[in-house]
């Protein structure tokens, strides 16, 4: 009986040929990303409940400052300063401003057959580059940044198997708000989603991140793709090399299967306050809205600026609604600047804001007020996610909260 | 096995972590401080009936969402014996057991019990409720250590450098 990829990186990093799913492991982390979400907890810990603080090894830290880039408030100034002091005393490799964590870590540090730790949910993008990337708490962090590994539960694995292609005007964040629709909230709670099969191919590199990238808000602990030629491409240009290639074996055991054709994928949001609350768009047609975001880890690249920018020439914004466009990284922002992307959205009335978790993070950019709607590309839409608990939240594509953008109410790009 | 008896507070599906602990109170000081804002967006005046011993009853998927450890601790700081969900999003049940919050799974007991109901609930054996016994898994040995050291740093006491400190 073969192993699935999922069990093939544990296996690695536990040291061990076999493991199989329900089994625990301490395993070796090649990574931990944690970032301002929660790094000053795992910071106080360190400096009063060990009697010997150490770090195992300090090059596979990475931390990051994206939720709330620039400081919004004394309190949040004060534990940025706590991890900047403590990441230049300790040599932690460190960025501040210069985007939101997992787009940080895609372009600069994830190699596939990684096993990663971060101290944010969405840390399960990374299986975009094949990497086993997972979120947990900043107690789980401390103790694999002080001993170098932790304990996992080997997860089951539901294999999604795609074909065909995305038709035009659909995105990647459709397919995965369609998956999550399906199977649910907690439909893969604690296990990896792998996606495989012919349409793997059809994806970009900013179509993979996306879906693992949401793969959480189906509960799941990772999310895995193969590393193929695209995913290899995408390393070289960065200058990378991967540690590991893993494929999930023919004979692999798997908890489920899903089969995919993308061909029958259409524009959809999540509706509030769930993201598996999944509606086509067309249905949700005319809700007024108050703000637009695009942004995000999850469609803040450069493919999703130029889906706006495209809609957004030669039209405006709505006068009534805020339209707050947030590149996910200053890699992103420089490559928009020189493709004009950045002027196009200001001359049509957006307002572009630095690179960071911006309008998903909801407590320092474009909060939004009692009643207010928000039609957007973050990673959420829980109740009062986004600002005060009577706002509501709808997700969906770069190309919909643009449309919207531009007609003052949820529509579709097909209307402009 | 450990005994105790308690007060139901009664939530629903999928409670997720923006409900226990909304992003604004994040930036407060302690968990004590950000405790009174607890479930607000759901039940704003939810917190500060929580008496210690209390305990929450709920659906499926409780603490889905963000990693963020706060929300175990706020629910542990107000005091809460247990919580008893038909299921636990996996990132929350693990900062639940590493700061020795205690979850017990059981699919049935919510559809059934009332708030402000008493229940008693015997660890790794069952939650009685109505003369019913409900019965519940038993936990692995390893997290039944790490709870009832009241979490993870302190039941690494002496093991890999995870000393204590004074």
């Amino acid at each position: 009986m073969g192993m699935t990829m999922a069990e093939k990186i544990i296996a690695a990093a536990a040291g061990v040929d076999k493991v199989r799913s329900g089994e625990i492991h301490t395993v070796e982390v090649d990574r931990l990303m944690s970032n301002d979400g929660t790094t000053h907890l795992t910071i106080d810990m360190y400096n009063t409940k060990l009697k010997h603080p150490h770090i195992a090894d300090v090059d596979k830290l990475v931390w990051i400052v994206d939720h709330n880039v620039p400081a919004d408030s004394p309190k949040t100034a004060a534990t940025h300063k706590k991890m900047r002091d403590f990441a230049k005393e300790h040599g932690i490799t460190f960025y501040e401003g210069k985007g939101v964590c997992h787009q940080i870590m895609m372009e600069n540090h994830v190699r596939p057959g990684e096993l990663i730790f971060g101290a944010d949910s969405h840390t399960c993008a990374y299986g975009a580059l094949g990497a086993f990337g997972t979120g947990v708490g900043c107690t789980d962090y401390l103790y694999a940044m002080v001993t170098g590994t932790s304990w996992v539960l080997v997860p089951e694995t539901l294999r999604f198997y795609l074909t065909g292609r995305l038709p035009e005007g659909v995105y990647a964040r459709d397919l995965i708000l369609t998956i999550i629709g399906n199977i649910g909230a907690n439909g893969a709670n604690y296990k990896a989603m792998e996606f495989c099969g012919p349409g793997l191919a059809t994806l970009t590199m900013s179509d993979r991140i996306a879906v693992c990238n949401l793969c959480v808000e189906a509960g799941a602990k990772t999310a895995l793709m193969e590393a193929d030629e695209v995913a290899l491409a995408y390393l070289r240009e960065r200058g990378r090399e991967p540690k590991a290639l893993y494929a999930s074996d023919e004979d692999a055991v798997y908890a489920e299967e899903y089969h995919v054709d993308l061909s029958t994928i259409t524009p959809v949001v999540a509706k509030p306050h769930f993201v598996d609350q999944v509606a086509g768009a067309k249905s949700c047609e005319g809700i007024p809205i108050h703000q637009a975001f695009l942004g995000s880890c999850n469609n803040g690249r450069l493919e999703d600026l130029r889906v706006g920018a495209a809609l957004l020439k030669g039209r405006k914004v709505h006068p009534m609604v805020r339209f707050l466009v947030v590149p996910a990284s200053q890699e992103v922002y420089q490559e928009a600047l020189k493709e004009g992307l950045i002027q196009t959205f200001i001359q049509a009335g957006a307002i572009v804001m630095n690179a960071n978790c911006s309008v998903c993070w909801g407590s320092c950019q474009g909060v939004l007020g009692q009643g207010e709607v928000l039609i957007s590309t973050g990673t959420r839409n829980f109740k009062g996610r986004a600002g005060h608990p009577d706002s509501s939240v709808y997700l969906g594509s770069a190309a919909t909260v643009t449309a919207s953008a531009i007609k003052g109410y949820i529509t579709t790009a097909d209307t402009l | 096995m450990e005994t105790f008896t308690g007060k139901v507070w009664l939530l629903g599906d999928d409670i997720d972590t923006d409900i226990i602990i909304p992003t604004e109170y994040l930036a407060l000081k302690t968990v004590n401080d950000m405790a009174p804002y607890a479930f607000s967006p759901l039940r704003p005046e939810l917190a500060g009936q929580i008496r210690p011993g209390d305990i929450i009853v709920a659906g499926k998927n409780f603490g889905c969402g963000s990693s963020r450890e706060q929300a175990p601790e706020i629910i542990k700081a107000l005091g809460v014996a247990c919580v008893i969900a038909k299921s636990f999003a996996r990132i929350f049940f693990r900062n639940a057991i590493n700061n020795g919050l205690l979850l017990i799974e059981n699919d049935r007991l919510a559809d059934v019990v009332r708030e402000g109901d008493t229940i008693r609930v015997e660890v790794n054996h069952a939650i009685y409720y109505k003369e019913e016994a409900y019965p519940i898994a038993s936990l692995p040995d390893n997290l039944v250590e790490i709870i009832s050291a009241g979490g993870l740093v302190k039941a690494m006491r002496r093991r890999n450098g995870l000393d204590e400190g004074a």
